[in-house]
Protein backbone atom coordinates (compact mmCIF):
# COMPACT_ATOMS: atom_id res chain seq x y z
CA UNK A 1 0.00 0.00 0.00
CA UNK A 2 3.02 2.15 0.97
CA UNK A 3 4.70 1.41 -2.23
CA UNK A 4 1.28 2.15 -4.35
CA UNK A 5 0.87 5.40 -2.31
CA UNK A 6 3.93 6.91 -3.28
CA UNK A 7 4.12 5.74 -6.97
CA UNK A 8 0.62 7.69 -7.50
CA UNK A 9 1.60 10.55 -5.26
CA UNK A 10 4.52 10.82 -8.04
CA UNK A 11 2.04 10.23 -10.86
CA UNK A 12 -0.31 13.24 -9.61
CA UNK A 13 3.16 15.18 -9.26
CA UNK A 14 3.70 14.40 -12.94
CA UNK A 15 0.25 16.20 -13.91
CA UNK A 16 0.76 18.88 -11.91
CA UNK A 17 4.24 19.06 -13.69
CA UNK A 18 2.33 18.80 -16.76
CA UNK A 19 0.13 22.04 -15.92
CA UNK A 20 3.02 24.34 -14.96
CA UNK A 21 4.61 23.23 -18.53
CA UNK A 22 1.61 24.47 -20.34
CA UNK A 23 1.42 27.77 -18.47
CA UNK A 24 4.70 28.52 -19.01
CA UNK A 25 4.25 27.67 -23.11
CA UNK A 26 0.75 29.54 -22.55
CA UNK A 27 2.57 32.50 -21.64
CA UNK A 28 5.31 32.62 -24.27
CA UNK A 29 2.34 31.88 -26.95
CA UNK A 30 1.38 34.91 -25.65
CA UNK A 31 4.17 36.82 -27.76
CA UNK A 32 2.34 37.92 -30.68
CA UNK A 33 -1.34 38.58 -31.47
CA UNK A 34 -1.13 35.04 -33.63
CA UNK A 35 -1.11 32.30 -31.02
CA UNK A 36 -2.05 34.51 -28.11
CA UNK A 37 -5.14 33.17 -27.72
CA UNK A 38 -3.99 29.55 -28.46
CA UNK A 39 -1.83 29.94 -25.95
CA UNK A 40 -4.37 31.30 -23.04
CA UNK A 41 -6.67 27.79 -24.15
CA UNK A 42 -2.87 25.99 -23.77
CA UNK A 43 -2.87 27.78 -20.19
CA UNK A 44 -6.61 27.25 -19.26
CA UNK A 45 -6.14 23.59 -19.93
CA UNK A 46 -3.26 22.94 -18.49
CA UNK A 47 -5.00 24.60 -15.22
CA UNK A 48 -8.33 21.96 -15.92
CA UNK A 49 -5.62 19.48 -15.98
CA UNK A 50 -4.10 20.00 -12.75
CA UNK A 51 -7.46 20.73 -10.87
CA UNK A 52 -8.65 17.36 -11.88
CA UNK A 53 -5.35 15.44 -10.81
CA UNK A 54 -5.91 17.35 -7.72
CA UNK A 55 -9.62 16.08 -7.36
CA UNK A 56 -8.28 12.55 -8.15
CA UNK A 57 -5.18 12.55 -5.79
CA UNK A 58 -7.81 14.20 -2.94
CA UNK A 59 -10.24 11.17 -3.33
CA UNK A 60 -8.24 8.36 -3.48
CA UNK A 61 -5.59 9.21 -0.78
CA UNK A 62 -7.25 12.07 0.93
CA UNK A 63 -4.43 13.65 3.31
CA UNK A 64 -6.68 12.75 6.28
CA UNK A 65 -7.16 9.39 5.50
CA UNK A 66 -10.73 8.99 4.71
CA UNK A 67 -12.92 10.98 2.79
CA UNK A 68 -14.48 14.01 3.86
CA UNK A 69 -17.98 13.81 2.18
CA UNK A 70 -18.67 17.62 3.76
CA UNK A 71 -15.36 19.03 2.65
CA UNK A 72 -16.60 17.92 -1.04
CA UNK A 73 -19.80 19.53 -0.88
CA UNK A 74 -18.20 22.63 -0.20
CA UNK A 75 -15.89 22.55 -2.80
CA UNK A 76 -18.54 21.93 -5.05
CA UNK A 77 -20.64 24.51 -3.62
CA UNK A 78 -17.60 27.21 -3.67
CA UNK A 79 -17.13 26.37 -7.44
CA UNK A 80 -20.45 26.45 -8.56
CA UNK A 81 -20.90 30.23 -6.51
CA UNK A 82 -17.90 31.40 -7.78
CA UNK A 83 -17.14 29.78 -11.09
CA UNK A 84 -20.98 30.70 -11.99
CA UNK A 85 -19.95 34.32 -11.34
CA UNK A 86 -16.87 34.60 -12.82
CA UNK A 87 -18.48 33.35 -15.69
CA UNK A 88 -21.09 35.59 -15.77
CA UNK A 89 -19.23 38.88 -15.47
CA UNK A 90 -16.13 37.93 -17.44
CA UNK A 91 -19.10 36.99 -20.52
CA UNK A 92 -21.12 40.36 -19.64
CA UNK A 93 -18.25 43.07 -18.67
CA UNK A 94 -18.15 45.87 -21.45
CA UNK A 95 -14.34 46.08 -22.60
CA UNK A 96 -13.74 49.46 -21.66
CA UNK A 97 -14.44 48.41 -17.99
CA UNK A 98 -12.11 45.18 -18.41
CA UNK A 99 -9.19 46.63 -16.11
CA UNK A 100 -11.47 46.66 -13.07
CA UNK A 101 -12.48 43.14 -13.80
CA UNK A 102 -9.32 42.04 -13.69
CA UNK A 103 -8.45 43.48 -10.57
CA UNK A 104 -11.23 42.04 -8.76
CA UNK A 105 -10.29 38.72 -9.62
CA UNK A 106 -7.00 39.51 -8.39
CA UNK A 107 -8.38 40.19 -5.37
CA UNK A 108 -9.80 37.05 -4.56
CA UNK A 109 -6.77 35.32 -5.95
CA UNK A 110 -5.04 37.03 -3.29
CA UNK A 111 -7.43 36.47 -0.75
CA UNK A 112 -8.17 33.17 -1.55
CA UNK A 113 -4.45 32.48 -0.71
CA UNK A 114 -4.69 34.28 2.63
CA UNK A 115 -7.46 31.97 3.60
CA UNK A 116 -5.33 28.85 2.99
CA UNK A 117 -2.44 29.79 5.60
CA UNK A 118 -5.16 30.89 8.08
CA UNK A 119 -7.12 28.02 7.77
CA UNK A 120 -4.04 25.64 7.81
CA UNK A 121 -3.12 27.90 11.34
CA UNK A 122 -6.25 27.20 12.78
CA UNK A 123 -5.92 23.50 12.11
CA UNK A 124 -2.61 24.10 14.21
CA UNK A 125 -3.94 25.81 16.88
CA UNK A 126 -6.77 23.95 17.35
CA UNK A 127 -4.46 20.47 17.41
CA UNK A 128 -2.47 22.41 19.63
CA UNK A 129 0.57 21.64 16.93
CA UNK A 130 3.28 23.69 16.96
CA UNK A 131 4.32 24.38 12.71
CA UNK A 132 8.32 24.66 12.08
CA UNK A 133 9.68 27.83 11.06
CA UNK A 134 9.35 27.90 7.63
CA UNK A 135 5.95 27.17 7.89
CA UNK A 136 5.79 29.92 10.17
CA UNK A 137 7.70 32.74 7.78
CA UNK A 138 5.41 31.66 4.71
CA UNK A 139 2.34 31.40 7.31
CA UNK A 140 2.88 35.47 7.62
CA UNK A 141 3.58 36.10 4.76
CA UNK A 142 1.12 34.87 2.34
CA UNK A 143 -1.40 36.01 5.17
CA UNK A 144 0.60 39.85 5.20
CA UNK A 145 0.57 39.56 1.18
CA UNK A 146 -2.53 38.12 0.28
CA UNK A 147 -4.74 40.29 2.77
CA UNK A 148 -2.74 43.48 1.26
CA UNK A 149 -3.20 42.37 -2.05
CA UNK A 150 -7.63 41.67 -1.39
CA UNK A 151 -8.24 45.13 0.06
CA UNK A 152 -5.86 47.07 -2.28
CA UNK A 153 -7.41 45.64 -5.21
CA UNK A 154 -10.51 45.62 -4.49
CA UNK A 155 -10.20 49.82 -3.50
CA UNK A 156 -8.42 50.31 -7.04
CA UNK A 157 -11.44 48.43 -8.50
CA UNK A 158 -13.60 50.81 -7.03
CA UNK A 159 -11.25 53.59 -8.11
CA UNK A 160 -11.69 52.87 -11.99
CA UNK A 161 -15.71 51.73 -11.53
CA UNK A 162 -15.28 55.74 -10.08
CA UNK A 163 -17.19 54.38 -6.98
CA UNK A 164 -18.23 57.13 -4.31
CA UNK A 165 -16.56 55.42 -1.02
CA UNK A 166 -13.32 54.90 -3.71
CA UNK A 167 -12.98 58.54 -5.42
CA UNK A 168 -10.59 58.24 -8.56
CA UNK A 169 -8.74 61.34 -7.48
CA UNK A 170 -5.97 61.11 -4.56
CA UNK A 171 -7.45 61.10 -1.02
CA UNK A 172 -5.05 61.97 1.68
CA UNK A 173 -5.73 60.41 5.06
CA UNK A 174 -5.18 62.67 7.99
CA UNK A 175 -2.61 61.24 9.86
CA UNK A 176 -1.95 59.22 7.27
CA UNK A 177 1.94 58.32 7.99
CA UNK A 178 1.38 57.88 11.85
CA UNK A 179 -1.61 55.24 10.33
CA UNK A 180 1.00 53.53 8.56
CA UNK A 181 3.43 52.78 10.97
CA UNK A 182 1.06 51.95 13.45
CA UNK A 183 -0.14 48.94 11.11
CA UNK A 184 3.76 47.91 9.95
CA UNK A 185 4.26 47.72 13.69
CA UNK A 186 1.62 45.38 14.42
CA UNK A 187 2.64 43.19 11.18
CA UNK A 188 6.46 43.28 12.16
CA UNK A 189 5.74 42.30 15.84
CA UNK A 190 3.09 40.00 15.44
CA UNK A 191 4.87 38.49 12.78
CA UNK A 192 8.49 37.95 14.65
CA UNK A 193 6.01 36.66 17.74
CA UNK A 194 4.83 33.83 15.28
CA UNK A 195 7.93 33.15 13.84
CA UNK A 196 10.00 32.48 17.10
CA UNK A 197 6.91 29.18 17.33
CA UNK A 198 4.56 31.06 19.68
CA UNK A 199 0.98 29.77 18.48
CA UNK A 200 -1.68 32.52 18.66
CA UNK A 201 -4.87 33.22 16.55
CA UNK A 202 -5.20 36.55 18.71
CA UNK A 203 -2.04 37.84 17.26
CA UNK A 204 -2.53 36.21 13.38
CA UNK A 205 -5.80 38.29 13.34
CA UNK A 206 -4.10 41.06 14.38
CA UNK A 207 -2.10 40.76 11.67
CA UNK A 208 -4.24 40.30 8.88
CA UNK A 209 -6.49 43.18 10.55
CA UNK A 210 -3.50 45.06 10.08
CA UNK A 211 -2.48 44.29 6.32
CA UNK A 212 -6.26 44.38 5.63
CA UNK A 213 -6.47 48.19 6.52
CA UNK A 214 -2.41 48.84 5.05
CA UNK A 215 -4.46 47.54 1.83
CA UNK A 216 -6.57 50.14 1.82
CA UNK A 217 -4.84 53.16 3.13
CA UNK A 218 -1.89 52.30 0.63
CA UNK A 219 -4.37 52.53 -2.44
CA UNK A 220 -6.64 55.33 -1.23
CA UNK A 221 -3.78 58.15 -1.64
CA UNK A 222 -3.08 56.90 -4.93
CA UNK A 223 -4.88 59.03 -8.15
CA UNK A 224 -6.66 56.81 -10.81
CA UNK A 225 -4.66 57.47 -13.85
CA UNK A 226 -2.10 55.66 -11.59
CA UNK A 227 -4.10 53.01 -11.11
CA UNK A 228 -2.93 50.33 -13.87
CA UNK A 229 0.62 50.47 -12.37
CA UNK A 230 -1.41 49.25 -8.93
CA UNK A 231 -2.64 46.69 -10.32
CA UNK A 232 -0.26 45.09 -12.31
CA UNK A 233 2.02 45.31 -8.73
CA UNK A 234 -0.89 43.87 -7.01
CA UNK A 235 -0.99 40.95 -9.39
CA UNK A 236 2.51 40.40 -8.80
CA UNK A 237 1.66 40.30 -5.08
CA UNK A 238 -1.01 37.86 -5.25
CA UNK A 239 1.50 35.51 -7.69
CA UNK A 240 3.97 36.21 -4.83
CA UNK A 241 0.97 34.93 -1.99
CA UNK A 242 -0.25 31.76 -3.80
CA UNK A 243 3.92 30.80 -4.03
CA UNK A 244 3.85 31.21 0.12
CA UNK A 245 0.96 29.40 0.23
CA UNK A 246 2.84 27.21 -1.27
CA UNK A 247 5.27 26.44 1.13
CA UNK A 248 2.95 26.41 3.45
CA UNK A 249 1.00 23.43 1.84
CA UNK A 250 4.42 22.42 0.47
CA UNK A 251 2.54 22.45 -2.77
CA UNK A 252 5.30 22.62 -5.87
CA UNK A 253 2.58 23.75 -8.43
CA UNK A 254 1.56 26.37 -6.59
CA UNK A 255 5.09 27.61 -6.05
CA UNK A 256 6.10 27.40 -9.25
CA UNK A 257 2.72 29.08 -10.53
CA UNK A 258 2.94 31.45 -8.27
CA UNK A 259 6.64 32.43 -8.55
CA UNK A 260 5.95 32.71 -12.14
CA UNK A 261 3.09 35.35 -12.18
CA UNK A 262 5.24 37.40 -9.23
CA UNK A 263 7.72 37.67 -11.85
CA UNK A 264 5.46 37.97 -14.95
CA UNK A 265 3.55 41.13 -12.73
CA UNK A 266 6.65 42.33 -11.71
CA UNK A 267 8.15 42.77 -14.69
CA UNK A 268 4.66 44.28 -16.36
CA UNK A 269 4.56 46.93 -13.36
CA UNK A 270 8.18 48.12 -14.54
CA UNK A 271 7.48 48.58 -18.01
CA UNK A 272 4.34 50.40 -17.26
CA UNK A 273 6.12 52.82 -14.67
CA UNK A 274 9.27 53.38 -17.43
CA UNK A 275 6.93 54.30 -20.02
CA UNK A 276 5.50 57.25 -17.88
CA UNK A 277 8.88 58.45 -16.72
CA UNK A 278 7.98 57.26 -12.79
CA UNK A 279 9.66 54.87 -10.60
CA UNK A 280 6.92 52.47 -8.73
CA UNK A 281 8.16 53.75 -5.74
CA UNK A 282 6.87 57.24 -6.63
CA UNK A 283 3.78 56.40 -7.61
CA UNK A 284 3.06 54.06 -4.48
CA UNK A 285 4.23 56.83 -2.30
CA UNK A 286 1.49 59.05 -3.98
CA UNK A 287 3.39 60.74 -6.10
CA UNK A 288 2.66 64.67 -7.70
CA UNK A 289 -0.75 64.46 -7.10
CA UNK A 290 -2.13 63.87 -10.52
CA UNK A 291 -5.35 65.02 -11.27
CA UNK A 292 -7.50 63.79 -14.16
CA UNK A 293 -7.94 65.72 -17.23
CA UNK A 294 -10.93 67.44 -16.04
CA UNK A 295 -8.75 69.85 -13.63
CA UNK A 296 -9.47 73.38 -13.72
CA UNK A 297 -9.11 74.85 -17.42
CA UNK A 298 -6.19 77.31 -17.37
CA UNK A 299 -5.35 79.96 -19.65
CA UNK A 300 -3.31 79.05 -23.01
CA UNK A 301 0.17 77.15 -22.27
CA UNK A 302 2.18 80.26 -22.94
CA UNK A 303 2.12 81.04 -26.26
CA UNK A 304 -1.92 81.65 -28.12
CA UNK A 305 -3.64 78.86 -29.15
CA UNK A 306 -5.48 78.37 -32.38
CA UNK A 307 -8.81 76.69 -32.67
CA UNK A 308 -10.08 74.75 -36.17
CA UNK A 309 -13.88 74.71 -37.10
CA UNK A 310 -15.09 70.85 -37.47
CA UNK A 311 -16.10 71.93 -41.37
CA UNK A 312 -11.64 72.62 -41.67
CA UNK A 313 -10.61 69.77 -39.66
CA UNK A 314 -12.92 67.69 -42.23
CA UNK A 315 -11.73 69.34 -45.41
CA UNK A 316 -8.08 68.67 -44.00
CA UNK A 317 -8.84 65.33 -42.97
CA UNK A 318 -10.32 64.42 -46.41
CA UNK A 319 -7.83 65.79 -48.56
CA UNK A 320 -4.79 64.25 -46.92
CA UNK A 321 -3.07 61.72 -48.36
CA UNK A 322 -1.69 60.32 -45.15
CA UNK A 323 -3.02 60.65 -42.18
CA UNK A 324 -2.59 59.42 -38.74
CA UNK A 325 -5.18 58.42 -35.23
CA UNK A 326 -3.26 59.11 -31.80
CA UNK A 327 -6.07 57.62 -29.46
CA UNK A 328 -5.61 58.63 -25.64
CA UNK A 329 -6.80 57.94 -22.49
CA UNK A 330 -9.90 60.50 -22.86
CA UNK A 331 -11.06 58.45 -25.84
CA UNK A 332 -11.78 55.33 -23.97
CA UNK A 333 -12.96 57.54 -20.98
CA UNK A 334 -15.67 58.85 -23.40
CA UNK A 335 -16.09 55.04 -25.14
CA UNK A 336 -15.14 56.69 -28.63
CA UNK A 337 -13.51 53.41 -29.97
CA UNK A 338 -16.12 52.73 -32.58
CA UNK A 339 -16.35 56.12 -33.59
CA UNK A 340 -12.80 56.57 -34.30
CA UNK A 341 -12.79 53.47 -36.36
CA UNK A 342 -15.94 54.98 -38.48
CA UNK A 343 -13.98 58.36 -39.28
CA UNK A 344 -10.72 55.83 -39.90
CA UNK A 345 -13.24 54.12 -42.40
CA UNK A 346 -15.07 57.24 -44.12
CA UNK A 347 -11.48 58.38 -44.59
CA UNK A 348 -10.01 55.11 -46.68
CA UNK A 349 -12.69 55.18 -48.49
CA UNK A 350 -11.68 58.77 -49.90
CA UNK A 351 -8.42 57.40 -50.43
CA UNK A 352 -6.44 58.25 -47.13
CA UNK A 353 -4.02 55.95 -45.59
CA UNK A 354 -5.22 56.06 -42.29
CA UNK A 355 -2.66 54.55 -39.19
CA UNK A 356 -3.67 54.78 -35.42
CA UNK A 357 -0.24 55.12 -33.60
CA UNK A 358 -0.29 53.90 -30.13
CA UNK A 359 1.59 54.79 -26.98
CA UNK A 360 2.69 52.28 -24.90
CA UNK A 361 0.31 53.70 -21.91
CA UNK A 362 -2.45 54.64 -23.80
CA UNK A 363 -6.04 54.07 -22.56
CA UNK A 364 -6.02 52.98 -18.98
CA UNK A 365 -3.32 49.62 -19.16
CA UNK A 366 -0.31 49.07 -21.72
CA UNK A 367 -1.79 47.82 -24.47
CA UNK A 368 -5.29 48.42 -23.41
CA UNK A 369 -6.21 50.61 -26.11
CA UNK A 370 -5.08 47.79 -28.90
CA UNK A 371 -8.00 46.06 -27.31
CA UNK A 372 -10.61 48.73 -27.45
CA UNK A 373 -10.30 49.37 -30.95
CA UNK A 374 -9.82 45.69 -31.64
CA UNK A 375 -13.00 45.59 -29.78
CA UNK A 376 -14.37 48.24 -32.39
CA UNK A 377 -13.38 46.26 -35.12
CA UNK A 378 -9.98 48.16 -36.51
CA UNK A 379 -7.32 45.62 -37.91
CA UNK A 380 -4.68 45.36 -35.59
CA UNK A 381 -2.15 45.74 -38.53
CA UNK A 382 -3.57 49.51 -38.55
CA UNK A 383 -2.06 49.98 -35.48
CA UNK A 384 1.41 51.09 -35.51
CA UNK A 385 3.77 51.29 -32.12
CA UNK A 386 5.56 54.38 -31.01
CA UNK A 387 8.87 53.07 -32.61
CA UNK A 388 7.78 52.52 -35.60
CA UNK A 389 5.22 55.03 -36.41
CA UNK A 390 7.73 58.23 -35.02
CA UNK A 391 9.39 58.69 -37.95
CA UNK A 392 5.77 58.30 -40.38
CA UNK A 393 5.24 61.72 -38.39
CA UNK A 394 7.28 63.80 -40.79
CA UNK A 395 5.43 62.46 -43.90
CA UNK A 396 1.75 62.28 -42.69
CA UNK A 397 -0.35 65.00 -43.44
CA UNK A 398 -2.50 65.39 -40.48
CA UNK A 399 -1.99 63.93 -36.83
CA UNK A 400 -5.22 63.67 -34.98
CA UNK A 401 -5.15 63.82 -31.48
CA UNK A 402 -8.42 62.38 -29.68
CA UNK A 403 -7.79 62.01 -26.08
CA UNK A 404 -3.73 61.70 -25.76
CA UNK A 405 -2.66 64.87 -23.87
CA UNK A 406 1.15 64.17 -22.05
CA UNK A 407 2.27 61.60 -24.74
CA UNK A 408 2.28 63.76 -27.28
CA UNK A 409 4.04 66.51 -24.77
CA UNK A 410 7.29 67.90 -26.66
CA UNK A 411 8.44 69.25 -23.60
CA UNK A 412 9.50 65.63 -22.77
CA UNK A 413 12.57 65.84 -24.82
CA UNK A 414 13.69 68.77 -22.69
CA UNK A 415 15.19 68.97 -19.21
CA UNK A 416 13.34 70.63 -16.45
CA UNK A 417 9.62 69.19 -16.89
CA UNK A 418 7.63 66.62 -14.90
CA UNK A 419 7.37 64.62 -18.17
CA UNK A 420 10.99 65.13 -19.48
CA UNK A 421 12.72 61.66 -20.32
CA UNK A 422 9.35 60.46 -21.01
CA UNK A 423 9.01 58.52 -24.38
CA UNK A 424 6.60 60.65 -26.75
CA UNK A 425 4.93 60.12 -30.25
CA UNK A 426 6.63 62.95 -32.47
CA UNK A 427 2.91 64.14 -33.11
CA UNK A 428 4.32 68.11 -33.69
CA UNK A 429 6.99 66.43 -36.62
CA UNK A 430 3.38 65.97 -39.04
CA UNK A 431 2.70 68.54 -41.02
CA UNK A 432 -1.14 69.68 -39.65
CA UNK A 433 -2.02 68.93 -36.03
CA UNK A 434 -6.08 68.97 -34.80
CA UNK A 435 -6.25 68.30 -31.43
CA UNK A 436 -9.70 66.68 -30.37
CA UNK A 437 -10.03 67.66 -26.58
CA UNK A 438 -12.83 68.77 -23.94
CA UNK A 439 -10.77 71.96 -23.14
CA UNK A 440 -7.77 72.75 -22.15
CA UNK A 441 -7.64 71.19 -18.75
CA UNK A 442 -3.97 69.44 -18.08
CA UNK A 443 -3.24 65.99 -18.32
CA UNK A 444 -2.17 63.44 -15.88
CA UNK A 445 1.32 65.21 -14.83
CA UNK A 446 -0.34 68.51 -14.21
CA UNK A 447 1.34 70.79 -16.86
CA UNK A 448 0.76 72.24 -20.01
CA UNK A 449 1.17 70.62 -23.26
CA UNK A 450 3.54 72.34 -25.67
CA UNK A 451 1.85 71.33 -28.73
CA UNK A 452 -1.40 73.06 -28.23
CA UNK A 453 1.04 76.27 -28.99
CA UNK A 454 2.42 74.77 -32.06
CA UNK A 455 1.36 77.38 -35.00
CA UNK A 456 0.72 73.85 -36.89
CA UNK A 457 -1.89 72.89 -33.99
CA UNK A 458 -5.61 73.50 -34.73
CA UNK A 459 -7.66 72.47 -31.32
CA UNK A 460 -11.02 71.12 -31.78
CA UNK A 461 -12.80 71.60 -28.28
CA UNK A 462 -15.34 68.52 -28.33
CA UNK A 463 -16.15 65.43 -26.24
CA UNK A 464 -14.73 62.61 -27.77
CA UNK A 465 -17.61 60.65 -28.74
CA UNK A 466 -20.19 63.54 -29.71
CA UNK A 467 -17.23 65.35 -31.39
CA UNK A 468 -15.86 62.37 -33.42
CA UNK A 469 -19.61 61.86 -35.14
CA UNK A 470 -19.93 65.29 -36.08
CA UNK A 471 -16.38 64.87 -37.55
CA UNK A 472 -17.77 61.44 -39.43
CA UNK A 473 -20.97 63.59 -40.39
CA UNK A 474 -18.70 66.65 -41.86
CA UNK A 475 -16.05 64.10 -43.67
CA UNK A 476 -19.33 62.66 -45.58
CA UNK A 477 -20.35 65.87 -46.92
CA UNK A 478 -17.01 67.35 -48.12
CA UNK B 1 0.72 14.54 3.58
CA UNK B 2 1.82 11.11 1.82
CA UNK B 3 4.77 10.36 -0.77
CA UNK B 4 8.14 12.55 -0.43
CA UNK B 5 7.63 15.72 1.32
CA UNK B 6 9.07 18.41 -0.32
CA UNK B 7 12.05 19.84 1.04
CA UNK B 8 12.54 23.26 2.33
CA UNK B 9 15.61 23.14 -0.30
CA UNK B 10 13.88 21.96 -2.91
CA UNK B 11 10.73 24.01 -2.38
CA UNK B 12 13.00 27.02 -2.92
CA UNK B 13 14.86 26.07 -5.40
CA UNK B 14 11.44 25.44 -7.59
CA UNK B 15 10.34 28.63 -6.81
CA UNK B 16 13.55 30.80 -7.43
CA UNK B 17 13.63 28.77 -11.04
CA UNK B 18 10.26 29.47 -11.45
CA UNK B 19 10.70 33.54 -11.28
CA UNK B 20 13.73 33.23 -13.61
CA UNK B 21 11.40 31.36 -15.72
CA UNK B 22 8.53 34.36 -15.30
CA UNK B 23 10.91 36.92 -16.42
CA UNK B 24 12.10 34.91 -19.30
CA UNK B 25 8.80 34.61 -20.57
CA UNK B 26 7.23 37.66 -19.85
CA UNK B 27 10.21 40.32 -21.18
CA UNK B 28 9.38 39.23 -25.00
CA UNK B 29 5.91 39.94 -25.03
CA UNK B 30 5.06 42.88 -26.75
CA UNK B 31 3.03 46.13 -25.10
CA UNK B 32 0.07 45.72 -27.62
CA UNK B 33 -0.81 42.40 -25.58
CA UNK B 34 0.48 43.51 -22.19
CA UNK B 35 -3.65 43.82 -20.75
CA UNK B 36 -4.32 40.51 -22.19
CA UNK B 37 -1.00 39.18 -20.46
CA UNK B 38 -1.99 41.11 -17.12
CA UNK B 39 -5.28 39.20 -17.32
CA UNK B 40 -3.90 35.86 -18.74
CA UNK B 41 -1.05 35.92 -15.58
CA UNK B 42 -3.82 36.63 -13.12
CA UNK B 43 -5.66 34.00 -14.42
CA UNK B 44 -2.61 31.83 -13.65
CA UNK B 45 -2.68 32.68 -9.56
CA UNK B 46 -6.48 30.80 -10.19
CA UNK B 47 -4.09 27.55 -9.61
CA UNK B 48 -4.58 28.32 -5.91
CA UNK B 49 -7.90 26.83 -6.34
CA UNK B 50 -5.73 23.60 -5.91
CA UNK B 51 -4.47 24.61 -2.22
CA UNK B 52 -7.99 25.58 -1.16
CA UNK B 53 -9.24 22.04 -2.50
CA UNK B 54 -6.98 20.79 -0.23
CA UNK B 55 -7.45 22.60 2.84
CA UNK B 56 -11.28 21.66 1.90
CA UNK B 57 -10.95 18.01 2.35
CA UNK B 58 -8.57 18.49 5.51
CA UNK B 59 -11.11 20.60 7.46
CA UNK B 60 -12.95 19.14 10.67
CA UNK B 61 -14.75 21.97 12.61
CA UNK B 62 -17.32 24.96 11.51
CA UNK B 63 -14.69 27.58 11.07
CA UNK B 64 -12.12 25.60 9.19
CA UNK B 65 -14.85 24.46 7.14
CA UNK B 66 -15.93 28.17 6.21
CA UNK B 67 -12.33 29.53 5.75
CA UNK B 68 -12.45 26.77 2.79
CA UNK B 69 -15.69 27.49 1.47
CA UNK B 70 -14.57 30.87 0.80
CA UNK B 71 -11.03 30.10 -0.26
CA UNK B 72 -12.37 27.64 -2.93
CA UNK B 73 -15.66 30.53 -4.14
CA UNK B 74 -12.54 32.76 -4.39
CA UNK B 75 -10.56 30.83 -6.29
CA UNK B 76 -12.47 29.54 -8.85
CA UNK B 77 -13.76 33.25 -9.56
CA UNK B 78 -10.48 33.88 -10.49
CA UNK B 79 -9.83 30.63 -12.44
CA UNK B 80 -13.06 30.78 -14.72
CA UNK B 81 -13.48 34.50 -15.02
CA UNK B 82 -9.83 34.86 -15.35
CA UNK B 83 -9.92 32.78 -18.10
CA UNK B 84 -12.66 33.66 -19.97
CA UNK B 85 -12.40 37.54 -19.53
CA UNK B 86 -8.81 36.54 -21.13
CA UNK B 87 -10.22 34.86 -24.26
CA UNK B 88 -12.80 37.43 -25.03
CA UNK B 89 -10.21 40.31 -25.37
CA UNK B 90 -7.56 37.91 -27.58
CA UNK B 91 -10.37 36.62 -29.57
CA UNK B 92 -10.41 40.52 -30.66
CA UNK B 93 -7.30 40.29 -32.37
CA UNK B 94 -7.98 37.85 -34.55
CA UNK B 95 -9.96 39.79 -36.64
CA UNK B 96 -8.33 40.33 -40.78
CA UNK B 97 -5.45 38.54 -40.16
CA UNK B 98 -4.21 39.63 -43.77
CA UNK B 99 -1.38 41.62 -42.88
CA UNK B 100 -0.53 44.06 -45.82
CA UNK B 101 2.20 44.93 -43.63
CA UNK B 102 3.13 42.65 -40.38
CA UNK B 103 4.14 45.14 -37.12
CA UNK B 104 7.37 44.01 -35.97
CA UNK B 105 6.94 44.57 -32.14
CA UNK B 106 9.23 41.59 -31.38
CA UNK B 107 12.46 41.63 -30.12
Amino acid sequence: MTVNATTFDQIIRLFWLGGAVAFVLGLVRMNSPATARNGNLLSAGGMVMAIVATAVWLLVLPPTGSFNAFGWLIILAGIAVGGGYGLYSARTVKMTAVPQLVSLFNAVGGGAAALIAISEYVSHASAGTVPGLQDNVATVLDVVIGSVTFTGSLIASGKLMGLRITPSKPVRLPGGQVITGVLTVVVLVGGLYIFLGNVSMAVLLAVVAAALIFGVTMTLPIGGADMPVVISLLNSFTGTAVAMAGFVLNNPLLIIAGALVGASGAILTKLMADAMNRSVLNIMLGGFGGGEDTSAAVGGPGGSVREVSMDDAAIQLAYASEVIIIPGYGLAVAQAQHGVRELAEILEAKGVDVKYAIHPVAGRMPGHMNVLLAEANVPYTQLWEMEDVNPEFSRCDVALVVGANDVTNPAARKPGSPVSGMPILDVDHAKNIIVMKRSMGRGYAGIDNELYANPKTGMLFADAKAGLAELVAAVKAV
Amino acid sequence: MNGGQLTIDLAFTIFVLAILTGFAVISKVPATLHTPLMSGANSIHGIVLVGAMIIATSANDPVTYALSFLAVAFASLNVVGGYVVTDRMLQMFKRKPAAPKAEKAEG
